[in-house]
């Protein structure tokens, strides 16, 4: 929480850089992040074309379920209508590519920015919502976006059900990499910079302020926080990380329909938000492997009991997990280091 | 006005299958205070093994009989053996037990069942009434879902039992010091809920035909009704279902050129135009809560 120290004690204040000092430092928890960052950026030289694909898709719903993360897991609003922003984000990568033939790179900018807007714009009527009730909100923006999509009047842009294709990015000539490797590089650095932007969010006055509304919005709004404005933001950045994913989305699979941004894509994303970890930034990848390799397993299994399998498999990752991979991985840390404080004592 | 009529009748026998649905998630939502999103494939499931039991034979009224007690005890039983370890657990995550829950269910029964369209008997016919604007069947869904509504009143305000189950889903620890089973409550909820989502299976199946999928669009629209009431009032619940039915309705006619493709999106958007100015439904009790 943000301190209520007064003016008068600025005396206090060294403690302050104090502490940045020890954050800054680098812990365990550093090396491993830097550890994944160079395992990902090794692996697609080693793997085959789909399965880099695979994980290019990986990374992009780790993206998604990011944007979902800010706003259910630190400001504490529920949302089953990110699916429609994902939508939104897709087709509007698509259209600029197909209708206008922008480059692909301006086709981020654009889907993130339209997205901020729309979410800005939804998370004004949604103050007024709370819960369950904004559940609803979110889901009837989510059921109307593929109908809206499908509508003859827009079919000249969006195609119409047919969808449209979109052309994918290729390699420059001037690196030795194929298309799929491409694509999953260029997915993969603009993910790392997005997943530090929220990072340095969470961390930043502006972070602490969302997620005070999170623990307790009166408290919050009695220290001077606006929380009508705070709560409209991070819908729409929660919006421009969904909205910037679909795009990444559209430019992977080179097609976008309307019956892919449906309501069962906004359940997938919660399901990933939940088995990696509410409130968690790293957790979002791990739901981004869980949402596209365990439908495939299941399925694997068995395709006839395939749905049943994966719920089999959704529970018992809850029963172990309750509070997604996140969670689990802060109970071993905590078991670890106490284990290592009580050992040498016994020794 | 003759089209109008007959499209709020068609609209009220639409609205009838969603204030069904409607009734049985308030219901479960009175009982564990949370959406259950598995609702719908629950009383799918019911409405399969009514199916069954009327295939090898047996009478209508005793396989109807016989999938509300099946699924009553089926209802305890996942309550118990899987709501009971994720009780304490963040409610996102068992929002996801549900959605786990919805899969097994769903699938199990296209594995069992297959994925081809049933017909499903009704007893109550298809003639037609008032000048052919519904049938016999929509009449009697209505009826039957005004009974149950009339019935669950009385339990909730008149029983001791109703009385328990309200206060144990309100406030446990407070329930619990009184004497009150908060967990059976809880089971008997879960129970009570699985048995009027099967009375709703096998009203709307004769309707929607019979197959694995058939509930997941009836059961969104369950929700909408269910939140457009109020998630704290039944009667509410059961008045929502119908006006999203009659809105649907009303919306895809008289809008002109956008009406038939977008009247689910135009249904919805009208449903959260009401919530800006009832924020808790239109019949629910706004919740005031202790700072």
């Amino acid at each position: 929480m943000t301190t209520t120290i007064p003016k008068d004690d600025v005396a206090v204040a060294p403690a302050v850089p104090a502490e940045r000092a020890v954050r800054v430092r680098l812990g365990p928890r550093h090396l491993i992040i830097a550890g994944f960052v160079v395992a990902a950026f090794v692996v697609p030289l080693l793997s085959s074309s789909f399965v880099t694909f695979q994980l290019t898709e990986v990374l992009i719903y780790g993206l998604a379920i990011l944007g979902l993360n800010l706003l259910t897991g630190f400001n504490g609003q529920f949302s089953l209508g990110h699916s429609a922003f994902y939508g939104i984000g897709a087709y509007t990568a698509a259209i600029l590519i197909h209708n206008y033939e922008v480059s692909y790179l301006w086709t981020l900018p654009a889907a993130g920015a339209l997205c901020f807007v729309i979410g800005f714009l939804f998370g004004l009527p949604a103050l007024r919502l709370q819960n369950l009730y904004l559940a609803l909100a979110t889901f009837a923006l989510a059921t109307a976006m593929p109908q809206i999509l499908k509508f003859h009047a827009l079919e000249g842009w969006t195609g119409g059900v047919q969808g449209l294709v979109v052309d994918q990015p290729e390699a420059p000539g001037f690196v030795p990499i194929s298309d799929d490797q491409w694509l999953y590089y260029f997915t993969l650095i603009v993910m790392l910079v997005m997943f530090l932007c929220a990072e340095f969010l969470i961390h930043s006055r502006t972070g602490r302020a969302i997620m005070a509304i999170r623990d307790n919005p009166i408290a919050a709004a009695a220290m001077g926080i606006n929380n009508s404005l705070y709560k409209t933001l991070t819908f729409g950045v929660s919006a421009l990380y969904t909205g910037v994913a679909g795009a990444l989305g559209a430019l992977a699979i080179g097609f976008v329909a309307p019956d892919s941004f449906t309501i069962f894509l906004s359940i997938s994303l919660l399901v990933g938000l939940v088995i990696g970890g509410v409130g968690s930034i790293p957790g979002c990848l791990f739901g981004g492997l869980f949402v596209l390799y365990v439908p495939n397993i299941a399925n694997a299994l068995s395709t006839g009991l395939a749905g049943a399998i994966y719920g089999v498999i959704l529970l018992l990752v809850i029963f172990v997990m309750p509070a997604g991979a996140a969670g689990f991985v802060r109970i071993v840390v905590a078991r670890i280091s106490r284990w290592r404080q009580t050992s040498p004592e016994e020794s | 006005m003759e089209l109008l009529l007959q499209q709020v009748m068609a609209g009220l026998a639409n609205g009838a299958i969603y204030a069904c649905m409607a009734l049985s998630v308030v219901m479960i939502f009175q009982a564990i205070d949370h959406l259950n999103f598995a609702q719908g494939e629950m009383a799918m499931f019911s409405t399969f093994i009514a199916w069954q039991l009327i295939a090898w034979g047996t009478p209508y009224w005793l396989a109807f009989a016989a999938s509300i007690v099946l699924s009553f005890v089926a209802g305890v039983l996942i309550d118990r053996v899987l709501f009971r370890p994720v009780q304490k657990a963040p409610i996102l995550s068992q929002l996801v037990a549900f959605i786990a829950l919805f899969s097994i269910l769903n699938s199990s029964a296209g594995q069992i069942w297959d994925y081809t369209i049933k017909t499903f008997p009704t007893p109550f016919g298809h003639t037609p009434l008032l000048g052919s604007l519904v049938d016999t069947h929509e009449a009697a869904m209505i009826g039957v879902t005004l009974l149950l509504l009339v019935l669950l009143y009385a339990f909730f305000r008149g029983t001791r039992l109703g009385l328990a189950m309200r206060a144990a889903a309100a406030n446990p620890e407070s329930a619990r010091l009184v004497g009150v089973r908060v967990g059976w409550m809880t089971a008997l909820g879960w129970g009570m809920a699985a048995a009027i989502g099967a009375v709703a299976g096998m009203l709307i199946a004769p309707v929607v035909f019979l197959e694995p999928n058939m509930m997941i669009g009836v059961l969104l629209y369950g929700f909408a009704g269910a939140v457009l009431g109020g998630l704290s009032s039944p009667a509410g619940a059961v008045i929502g279902g119908f006006a999203v039915g009659v809105l649907e309705n009303l919306a895809g006619t008289f809008i002109p050129y956008v009406g038939q493709e977008l009247k689910l999106s135009l249904a919805l958007i009208m449903i959260v135009i009401v919530l800006m100015f009832r924020p808790s439904g239109l019949f629910g009790r706004s919740v005031v809560s202790r700072v």
